[in-house]
């Protein structure tokens, strides 16, 4: 059952990403309002197929990849529909409904959590740790999205492209870059509430705040990208091009922690040990 | 009905020739009184703008009227022998896609600005206002307004720049966003950094900042543009609060080297700054653009953004021809539907003559009736008439293939006897009058 929505919501991210491309390359009005309907269409049956699994489990759906997946994509999409409600970067959904799309296919593709989890996720903090640090993370991904189009369209503005492809679609850098400080300063103090929220738990299960796992070492990397590019902003006025490649770089960082760290390496924080027992 | 239309405009008549001519229309308000003096022209409008000036009249007698309206041009017999090769003439289809492209302003000098539109308008208004308007050349003026809204819209006319002020403010947005707010400093007061600031003060800029080397003259703009006079030695301080920079001085040497800059964007905590220099020799270090959150364009970069505002231009004006095509075989068609009412009206005609003869007759035969039982009577005959009619009518009304039409409205005529009918028209109607008109 959950499947058949996620298929939903799937077709809608695919209409989705369709509406938004056709609005990128013929600049319709009409066709980025659809886009964002049918994005908000699919976000229903994401919501739904979400708590279905949740009931069936019996826990908060993380403890695989593609359980996780689904999660931050429904971080992501409510995220870009949110920023496109109060800040319409429209250009934005060129590239975040296709994202959308994708991370679902990867979810489907992936196998789904069945059978008994470690109790250590039975645990209402833990998915506030989750929470937090998926939307933490979903508007970070916005902020990448943004640094791409930025560097793009400074890239169209230094060189004098006038008339070329991107200049003509991509917004104004000014517009690309506030985009790149609000993404910021939502998405860091979300992050780094996950991040508490994560460490509270583990003093309360494990004895420990941090432990220094290969997950936990990599979110600090990043955390600590972000917060010198937040700080740089704030202090001296980092802007433009190199806010943009900071926000590339940490969100590469993230992306490692969230695949590599679960794939490559083993620790607590990885997926396998969630289904096995301890 | 046909439509004429008969003027000249940039493209057949000389800048001289266009002169005299608006000077010999001084008034177009007089002119179109004139113009309605001839019995030729049922309706008409005139307009004239700096590149054309143009009669568009609805007549019944088109070759008439066509000699009128080149006498009415060639008043002046300075102007007689150049107007000869000058003047075009219109009709019907060229005469309707004619106005659609100039309302659009496919035909203007500088394609897809926007004044035009406007100068059509207030012609209209002042045709309107005369009278000298009607059915037709209303619903084909408000047609052209709608056309050349439609060219707006659908196709990209009007977005590009095309002008070197218009690029300076084009490409400021690529940077900004908006340009409200934004603080402006000028470097040298000559005219073209005027026009700019002409072009920057419709985008709402906040402060605008003059620094030129002979103050004077600095603050005589400043004052035309509610703005501060500053000298150039102030430059460097000024660099910290302006977001646009304007250069076109005529100094020799570089103003601000790429060092002073990358000083003040550090004290600027980068705030993004757009540099304009269209001075030749250039007053600023090229090398300026090297650094980050600055942007830095010279004339020839502006050149390069208005040649490709006229290429982007030029491909949508043929989207716009397109359209323009259309929308004028759509508004013929409606032309050729009004051909249709004179035949109704004969046939409608017919009718209540033959209802009110009837009516006579048998109101004779009955003797004294009550009022009411008359009047019962009438609104027997008229309505099976009425009924009798409607198929006919609704026969003439539906859209026609403008090939049709001529057929068809000869059969109507023929069925129903209407053109014999008016040369006995008179007959009947001189026995009628001896007897009770019908009502």
């Amino acid at each position: 059952m959950a499947d058949v929505l996620l298929y939903l919501s799937l077709m809608a991210y695919f209409g989705g990403t369709a509406l938004w491309l056709g609005f990128f390359l013929a600049q319709r009005e009409g066709l980025c309002r659809a886009g964002a309907w049918v994005m908000g269409l699919g976000l229903i049956p994401h919501t739904l197929a979400l708590c279905l699994r949740a009931w069936n489990y019996g826990h908060f759906p993380a403890a695989t990849l593609g359980d996780t997946l689904l999660v931050l994509d429904w971080a992501l999409v409510a995220a870009f529909l949110f920023l496109n409600w109060r800040f319409p970067i429209k250009v934005l959904g060129a590239l975040a409904a296709p994202l959308a799309a994708l991370m679902i296919c990867g979810a489907l593709i992936l196998p789904p959590g069945r059978g008994p989890v470690s109790p250590l996720l039975n645990s209402l903090w833990l998915a506030v740790h989750i929470i937090l640090a998926l939307l933490g993370y979903a508007a970070l991904t916005l902020a990448f999205l943004g640094g791409i189009f930025y560097l793009v369209q400074e890239r169209q503005l230094k060189g004098k492209k006038f008339g070329s492809f991107f200049y003509r679609r991509l917004p104004s850098l000014e517009q690309l870059d506030a985009l790149n400080y609000w993404c910021l300063t939502i998405g860091f103090p979300l992050f780094t509430l996950g991040i508490i929220a994560g460490s509270l738990y583990a003093q309360h299960a494990l004895g420990r705040f941090w432990s220094w796992d290969p997950k936990e070492v990599l979110t600090l990397i990043a955390w600590l990208i972000y917060a010198v590019l937040l700080h740089e902003r704030l202090t001296v006025g980092w802007r433009g091009r190199r806010a943009a490649l900071l926000a590339i770089c940490g969100f590469l960082v993230l992306v490692i922690t969230f695949l590599g760290a679960n794939l490559w390496f083993s620790s607590y924080h990885s997926f396998e040990s969630f289904t096995r027992q301890p | 009905m046909n439509l004429l239309l008969v003027g000249v405009n940039h493209k057949t008549a000389p800048v001289a020739l266009r002169e005299k001519l608006a000077s010999f229309i001084p008034d177009p308000e007089e002119a179109c009184r004139a113009l309605k003096t001839y019995p030729e022209l049922s309706e008409l409008i005139l307009y004239s703008t700096c590149n054309r000036v143009e009669v568009l009249c609805v007549t019944a007698v088109a070759e008439e009227a066509e000699t009128r309206l080149k006498a009415f041009f060639a008043r002046d017999e300075e102007i007689a022998g150049a107007l000869e090769e000058s003047l075009y003439i219109h009709r019907d289809l060229d005469a309707v896609q004619h106005l659609f492209r100039v309302a659009a302003s496919l035909d203007s000098m500088v394609v897809g600005e926007p004044q035009v539109l406007g100068q059509i308008k207030e012609a209209y208004r002042q045709a309107t206002s005369q009278n000298a308007s009607g059915p037709i050349l209303n619903r084909l003026l408000h047609k052209s307004f709608s056309v050349a809204k439609r060219v707006r819209r659908e196709t990209g006319i009007g977005d590009a720049a095309v002008s070197v002020s218009y690029a300076a403010v084009s490409l400021g947005k690529k940077i900004f966003g908006s340009l409200a707010g934004k603080n402006v400093l000028l470097l040298g007061a000559g005219e073209m950094a005027e026009l700019a600031l002409e072009h920057l003060r419709g985008q709402r800029v906040a402060q605008v900042v003059i620094a030129n080397r002979t103050l004077e003259r600095g603050v005589r703009l400043a004052e035309r543009f509610r703005g501060e006079a500053v000298s150039l030695e102030e430059l460097e301080a000024q660099l910290l609060s302006a977001d646009i920079l304007i250069s076109s001085t005529g100094s020799p040497e570089y103003l601000l080297t790429r060092d002073q800059v990358k000083a003040a964007m550090r004290r600027r905590k980068q705030r993004p700054l757009f540099l304009i220099d269209i001075a030749v020799p250039r007053d600023l270090d090229p090398g300026i653009n090297d650094l980050d959150n600055v942007y830095l364009y010279n004339i020839d970069d502006l050149q390069e953004v208005v040649a490709q505002g006229w290429e982007h231009r030029h491909q949508e004006a043929a989207k716009a021809e397109r359209l323009v095509a259309a929308e004028t075989l759509k508004f013929l068609e409606w032309l050729e539907t009004l051909e249709v009412f004179p035949t109704i009206i004969d046939l409608k005609e017919k009718a209540d003559r033959i209802c009110g003869a009837e009516l006579d007759k048998t109101l004779k035969q009955l003797g004294p009736l009550t009022e009411e039982q008359r009047q019962a009577l009438e609104v027997l005959t008229h309505s099976i008439a009425q009924k009798l009619l409607h198929d006919p009518i609704i026969f003439l009304k539906r859209n026609h293939h403008p090939k049709k039409i001529q057929k068809d409205l000869d059969l109507v005529r023929r069925l129903f006897n209407l053109d014999l009918d008016r040369q006995e028209d008179a007959k009947i109607l001189v026995e009628k009058k001896s007897s009770k008109p019908p009502e």
